[in-house]
């Protein structure tokens, strides 16, 4: 069960992610599901050359009645979906705050020309430092071994589902992704999306 | 959603803001929309054309933003209502034809430009303000702040439109266009009516000849009355509004997307008792005696806006004419250094303003948080952007680079706007050494191409997309081949406007709407105007090479180099199957002491490509790689290897 009433006004979700990762059209099923169950919602993405590898958010606000800016204010975070671990730690370090809750697919992706990438594990400790919960959902390897990392947004999108932090879950969710992917699409996004509810839950 | 022309008007749906202008425009009956793709307004006409079948608009991507305005136009000269949609460097494109068509007037249906202007240059390579424009075009201008307003106001541009004959502005920034949120959609219109280009030609009798802007005199009064006429509707416009004390202490003016940065500031610091907020829709021309009723209220005015004081200078001169009732006003905003004319505002930023100008202070979050999260953070690198992987632009420029360094005459590569605009950081290995607006890496190429006679002996190339070919650098290549110029053109021909969203053209067999559409050809337009061409497969390093230095040897006029090879992303989207898988050999991966100085990950630099610090060697990310081969070709050790997909 989903919670049914937001804990703050507005609620705001933050999803960190790497140009391409499929950020963008996870926010928007986000977004669609809370207008189907009557919230008012603001979905923010980075558009433009970011989304050729660069760092890209999209900011998510959700409110009962009142018309928000697009943007998260400075440390107002109160779930981040990190879909890499780097920029999950970048969108704590803008965003973050004692109660923060991050959901974080633990793959890196490798910046180009060159730039090194920090040490894994001391990235992820810092992340479980700045958050009051974390857990993580090896959404990446499980789209890869479904056969393609395409995947990997939807298996996320079932995580955050089945962490049960937002006032929707799989009943809304599912007609979302039902019109968006017809037909065979669907039943492969279906097993996508139940995996993630299902790793969620044992993280 | 399903459609943007769903009939189920008082429905709540999810709209970006660029869906919700489509829309609006849609349910004000528009019979014709025309654009260029450029972001942040890309989105626009697609969605339009989705619904074109079924609505009965003719849309289409125009080969650039006069073109699309042009075609625009002539829609309202015959009764049909209209749209042109074009970034903030469009509308500069669009303005020569604007400024006439203001002069004569539209014809009897309403025609709207939807322009959405870049702070912070998400999508740019400028931050231009475009508002300026409407103060020297002359003609009316408005701002939406939200989705939803972005439809309400776009179809009461059409009423202002067709009240004052004039073309009407509705403006968006990134933010807007970019932002999706709740819409609540209206009625669809009725069938449209026919269209008909009125006979009303007399060559003695300019103002009924109207479509015809001259001569200019009789024309230039009558516009700046429309104008006055405009200010008139915009006095009680519903998109103007206050909310506040009567009497308060700090008078906010904002408009568009600073408008909820404003009010959210003054809600986050609690503040509404001392604080108005004083929202503006119709920015040009400025609704004065509404204006002025508050400037009477108040002694402090703050203006948050982006970019320029347009709406700061506006109100400031308004009140240089008001002192005897205002009295004396103190002004916050760009001249104050509060806000700056430059970049992206937000509500933190006029958080800070206010605390000061309010003398207040606010704590974003804990200060022990703020503390580690700061050290936590300095792990984080830096994201570089990059071309994607099996870009066919990385391969043209890793054969720009090697030919200009063969060639050894300190040859360099003028850019241009798109994708390969990159060129000038890493992800094109620095190679495009000037670039500037849409065709001018091949118009200034014209230039350096005829400075012989001040001994200039470099080689020239300029490059271009394809899209950006028909745009604007057509006229650059005929002007070279006429002019004898000398210099290299290359055409980077990847069968799409990829930087945009992979928007068709004219070389492309297709139209907006999936219409299948004849093919411009990009190689015999060419020839046509008198240019050598050669074709080259840039994934051909060895041939490509090759032709790039036999042509900058030439010492003819302009010639043409078409770079043929699909688009990554459109591959992808046509489900075209992958050509090889790649892995390293680490046997013959020699890593740091190969002398190589990492190649493939620090220069090449293909997002496929990674190091693997505890092997110390190369390797290759299976969940990136699109298996393109490339990076076989410039491992010195041979140590990449592809392998054919059977």
């Amino acid at each position: 069960m989903a919670i049914k009433t937001l804990s703050k006004e507005p609620f705001n979700l933050i999803v960190a992610g790497v140009g391409g990762q499929g950020n963008v059209l996870l926010s928007a099923f986000v977004g669609m599901a809370l207008i189907n169950e009557g919230f008012r919602v603001s979905v923010a993405d980075t558009f433009g050359v970011s989304q050729r590898g660069g760092s890209v958010t999209s900011h998510i606000k959700i409110s009962k009645e009142a018309p928000y800016s697009s943007v998260t204010l400075k440390g107002k975070a109160d779930v981040i979906l990190g879909m890499e671990p780097v920029e999950t730690l970048r969108a704590l370090g803008e965003f973050g705050n004692k109660q923060v809750i991050s959901i974080v697919n633990p793959r890196p992706v490798y910046p180009s020309g060159g730039v090194a990438y920090p040490d894994l594990d001391e990235v992820k400790q810092a992340i479980v430092r700045l958050c009051a919960q974390t857990k993580f959902v090896n959404a990446t390897e499980e789209a890869l071994s479904m056969g393609n990392p395409i995947y990997t947004n939807v298996i996320l999108l079932g995580a955050l589902m089945g962490a049960q932090v937002l006032p929707i879950d799989k009943e809304t969710m599912l007609p979302i992704l039902e019109e968006r992917f017809p037909g065979a699409l669907f039943d492969i996004n279906l097993k996508a999306f139940n995996k993630g509810m299902e790793l969620i839950a044992t993280a | 959603m399903a459609s943007i022309a769903m009939n189920k008007p008082g429905a709540t749906v999810l709209l970006m803001g660029n869906e919700a202008v489509a829309r609006g425009a849609i349910e004000a009956g528009i019979g014709v929309a025309a654009a260029y793709p450029g972001s942040p307004t890309s989105e626009v006409l697609p969605t339009i054309a989705s619904a074109a079948e079924e609505m009965n608009i003719h849309a289409e991507w125009s080969t650039n933003e006069k073109v699309a305005t042009e075609v625009a136009a002539a829609a309202s000269f015959a009764g049909i209502r209209s749209l042109g949609i074009m970034k903030q460097n469009g509308a500069n494109v669009a303005a020569d034809f604007i400024v006439n068509v203001n002069m004569t007037g539209i014809g009897e249906a309403g025609m709207v430009i939807f322009i959405s202007d870049d702070p912070g240059g998400m999508t740019s390579n400028n931050e231009e303000d475009s508002r300026p424009l409407s103060k020297w075009l002359d003609n009316p201008l408005m701002e939406a702040s939200s989705a939803q307003e972005a439809k309400e106001m776009v179809k009461w541009a059409y009423e202002v439109s067709e009240a004052v004959n004039l073309v009407v502005f509705v403006r968006g920034v990134t933010r807007l266009s970019y932002t999706r949120g709740n819409v609540i959609l209206g009625e669809l219109p009725e069938k449209k009516k026919k269209a008909y280009f009125p006979a009303i030609w007399d060559m003695y009798n300019p103002v009924k000849s109207k479509f015809t802007s001259g001569p200019f005199p009789v024309f230039h009064k009558p516009l700046h009355e429309k104008l006055e006429k405009a200010r008139a509707i915009f006095e009680t416009s519903i998109f103007n509004s206050y909310i506040g004390p009567d009497n308060p202490e700090l008078l906010i003016i904002t408009c568009g997307a600073c408008t909820s940065y404003s009010t959210e500031a003054v809600e986050t610091l609690n503040v509404g008792d001392r604080v108005g907020v004083l929202k503006l829709g119709t920015t040009w021309p400025l609704p004065e005696k509404f204006m002025g009723s508050y400037l009477t209220s108040t002694k402090k005015v703050f203006f948050v806006e982006e970019m320029d004081p347009f709406v700061e200078r506006s109100v400031m001169e308004l009140a240089a004419s008001m002192l005897p009732e205002t009295g004396n006003l103190v002004f916050y905003g760009k001249r104050s250094g509060h806000i700056t004319p430059y970049n992206e505002q937000s509500t933190d930023l006029v958080i800070e303003a206010l605390q000061d100008i309010l003398g207040i202070s606010y704590q974003q979050r804990d200060l022990t948080y703020e503390k580690e999260a700061g050290e936590a953070v300095k792990i984080v690198p830096h994201r570089p952007i990059n071309m994607c992987a099996g870009c066919p632009h990385r391969a043209t420029f890793w054969a720009i680079k090697n030919a200009i360094k063969l060639d050894g005459r300190n040859g360099f590569t003028c850019g241009d706007i798109g994708c390969y605009s990159m060129a000038f950081a890493a992800p094109g290995f620095f190679q495009a050494r000037t670039m500037h607006a849409m065709g001018s890496g091949a118009g200034v190429a014209n230039g350096f191409g005829n400075l012989k006679q001040f001994d200039f002996d470099q080689p020239v190339l300029a490059v271009t997309g394809d899209s950006t070919f028909f745009h604007a650098v057509l006229p650059a290549l005929v002007n070279g081949v006429y002019n004898k110029s000398n210099f290299t053109l290359l055409i980077l021909d990847n069968s799409a406007t990829a930087m945009t969203g992979f928007q068709p053209h004219p070389g492309t067999g297709e139209l907006v709407t999936g219409e299948s559409a004849p093919v411009v050809d990009i190689e015999a337009l060419c020839r046509a105007v008198g240019a050598e061409v050669r074709v080259c497969d840039p994934f051909d390093l060895e041939d490509t090479t090759q032709t790039l230095l036999k042509m900058m040897k030439k010492e003819a006029g302009a010639r043409v180099i078409i770079m043929r090879h699909m688009c990554q992303l459109v591959k992808a989207k046509k489900k075209m199957p992958m050509k090889y898988t790649m892995h390293v050999d680490s046997e013959k991966c020699l890593g740091d002491s190969c002398g190589c100085d990492r190649l493939c990950t620090r220069i090449f630099g293909c997002p496929g490509l990674m190091w693997d610090s505890k092997a110390g060697k190369a390797a290759i990310d299976e969940a990136i790689c699109v298996g393109c081969g490339l990076c076989a070709d410039i491992c010195p050790a041979g140590a990449i290897v592809r392998e054919e997909v059977s």
